[in-house]
């Protein structure tokens, strides 16, 4: 729903590291998502490049790296994988659990042209 | 989808959006996309906190009746807290004069097409809002089980209505929502017992399949039913606010945008 908005923060992000390491344009940008972030890749991609034109980053290319769902169990204390909407334990099935992944909505390294 | 409507940009962030600027190496960055509304979200919430306020957001899907429970808490606890309401909706200015109309200070934040509020557009509104003096500040956000869930406001706690009339299996449909919530009201439950098909022991247990131990109230705004659950969890939460203020810590709503950074 509002992944221009979330592009255009990222693009910000992407052009004050630009900006500190005085580059002259961005080749790549990498991004981690979780299913549980709220935003979907799909639309991040359509958006990018709107949010992109005019700054040092166009023409840079998304990379986006899904981020698995995994939970902590907090009563046998395994670490199992999960679904968006069922983060109970794999093993147990106790409720009782801590996300370990799955929420991220990183943005984890750009590479500058310098 | 909404990429086309204009819903994404806000009168808050139009500011931060399309900024201009003038071998290669690789940077690690490793900072939430939406570092900057946490920045914002974080500078509101130290507003709330030099004076002593308790902030909640309220979220469910238009209709569910925010509102409507805003009016009956106000009714309720008028004479024991000072209360303030920043209301937010598409258009109008309708619920901001309902709030007024029961006494107590609204402003209304009309976001446009934008489908939520930021925390840019929250601080707008505290311009000359009269904070001082305040116990509680309810936030009703725009009516929608999406957007609202990614962005902090700077509130401290979460609450979101799902009403009867709604499926049960909302918490199943819209985990980023529900996960969020620190509690979750079944609204306009006098309507249970003509509704064969909403069983609230099965809404809580798509909840509970979200991790969440949230608490789950039933209340009828309207009756006047259940109220009583609703404001005794309200009092408990300003008096931990209170005493966390007092050791120079506060609270933040279960909402983990910044998880990833923990997980590492």
């Amino acid at each position: 729903m509002h992944e221009l908005s979330v592009c255009q923060a990222l693009i910000s992000q992407v052009e004050a590291v630009a900006r500190e390491r005085g580059a002259s344009g961005v080749n790549s940008v990498l991004v981690r998502l979780g299913p549980l972030s709220g935003v979907e890749a799909p639309l991040l991609e359509q958006a990018y490049p709107l949010a992109c034109a005019g700054t040092v980053a166009e023409a840079s290319r998304l990379l986006i790296e899904a981020a698995p769902v995994r939970v902590k169990c907090e009563t046998c204390g395994a670490e199992t994988e999960a679904a968006p909407n069922r983060l109970i334990c794999a093993t147990c099935g106790d409720y009782h659990t801590r996300l370990l992944s799955g929420d991220e909505m990183m943005l984890m390294s750009v590479e500058l042209v310098i | 989808m909404c990429d086309s409507c204009g819903c994404n940009i806000t009168p808050g962030n139009k500011k931060h959006a399309y900024t201009p600027v003038a071998g290669t190496t690789a940077v690690s960055v490793l900072k939430n996309l939406l570092a900057r509304n946490d920045d914002q979200a974080a500078h509101n919430r130290e507003h709330f906190d030099s004076r002593g306020i308790l902030a909640i957001n309220l979220m469910s899907s238009p209709g569910s009746g925010k509102t409507a429970l805003l009016e009956a808490t106000i009714d309720a606890l008028k004479h024991e807290f000072r209360i303030g309401v920043i209301e937010g909706d598409l258009e109008t200015e309708n619920d901001a004069e309902r709030i007024r109309a029961r006494g107590v200070p609204a402003r209304q934040i009309t976001t446009g097409s934008a489908c939520h509020l930021d925390a840019h557009m929250v601080h707008d509104a505290l311009h000359g809002f009269p904070l001082d003096g305040l116990d509680l500040l309810f936030i009703e956000n725009v009516g929608n089980l999406v957007c609202p869930a990614s962005f902090d406001l700077g509130q401290h706690r979460n609450v979101t209505l799902l009403s009867v009339t709604e499926g049960d299996d909302k918490p199943a449909k819209y985990p980023v929502m529900f996960r969020a919530a620190d509690a979750v009201l079944l609204t306009k439950s006098d309507l249970l017992p003509v509704l064969d098909d909403f069983d609230p022991a099965r809404a809580e247990g798509y909840l509970r399949n979200l991790a969440s131990d949230a608490p789950v109230i039933r209340l009828s705004a309207r009756k006047g039913m259940g109220l009583e659950a609703w404001l005794h969890w309200l009092r408990g939460e300003l008096t931990q606010q209170r005493a966390r203020l007092a050791a120079g810590d506060t609270a933040r709503p279960k909402v983990q945008p910044d998880g990833a950074a923990l997980h590492a």
